[in-house]
């Protein structure tokens, strides 16, 4: 099986609830987690707002799904990759976005950082090295 | 007859916003809805934008949709009013002529 495993990249660059890429990109990648494959996130453009804190729907009416973001770590999806020119171009900074971690299992279940603040010129590199790279 | 135009796409995704600011006449009222309510954050690339179309322009958010996308009040750009529901039916009632910025 090992030899079978591919680098996936899920690269989300939709903002949520205006329209329902960020909704369906995140229901592949929680199927995908399924396969046992090698699956990272990315998160550059108006796909930034995706993860951002204390999102609240009661107003609005619509579905929040913003918890689901939190279970990843659970899946094993522990590579989210967020680019830095995005969040300067938005006014914002990682302490806008939801705090993501995962328990390293090979360092005695330590809760780690999920998030990485990469640079535009940094994720184009992560996305060379992918072999399916899937984008919304 | 001052208008109300009303913008739902994310500015920094597509012109919609610019048009509609390039478009709209002094007292005009423009409203962000939907996708288009992050223009109005503090600190963006098109905050000098909205600040120069504030002096001459009504430019009204709908909070709800700020606050689905996790943020409030405090985050927005000074002198851009934030409306609910009621004020959005009450901002439509009171402009004989409302354009929509798809």
């Amino acid at each position: 099986m090992s030899e079978n495993i591919k680098k996936f990249m899920f690269v989300n660059t939709k903002a949520p609830y205006g329209t329902v890429y960020a909704l369906e990109s995140l229901e592949v990648v929680l199927i995908s987690a399924a396969f046992d494959q090698d699956v990272s996130l990315a998160f550059c453009d108006d796909g930034v707002f995706q993860i951002t804190d204390n999102q609240k729907t009661d107003g609005s009416g619509m579905k929040n799904f913003s918890a689901a973001y939190k279970a990843l770590g659970d899946y094993d999806i522990n590579k989210i990759y967020i680019e830095k020119e995005s969040l300067e171009e938005r006014g914002l900074t990682l302490d806008n976005l939801m705090k993501l971690t995962y328990e390293d299992e090979d360092d005695d279940w330590a809760e780690k950082d999920s998030i990485h603040l990469v640079t535009r010129a940094e994720l184009a590199d992560l996305m060379d090295k992918q072999d399916v790279t899937i984008s919304s | 007859m001052a208008k109300l135009h009303i913008v739902n796409k994310s500015p920094f995704e597509r012109s919609s916003l610019d048009s509609c600011l390039s478009k709209s006449t002094e007292g005009s009222t423009i409203l962000l809805i939907e996708d288009a309510v992050v223009g109005a954050l503090k600190g963006t690339v098109v905050a000098d934008k909205l600040t120069a179309a504030i002096a001459n322009k009504n430019v009204c958010v709908l909070g709800s949709d700020l606050n689905t996308r996790g943020f409030t009040e405090a985050e927005i750009l000074d002198g851009i009013k934030t409306v609910d529901y009621a004020g959005f039916v009450d901002l439509v009632a009171e402009h004989s002529n409302v354009q929509s910025w798809l």
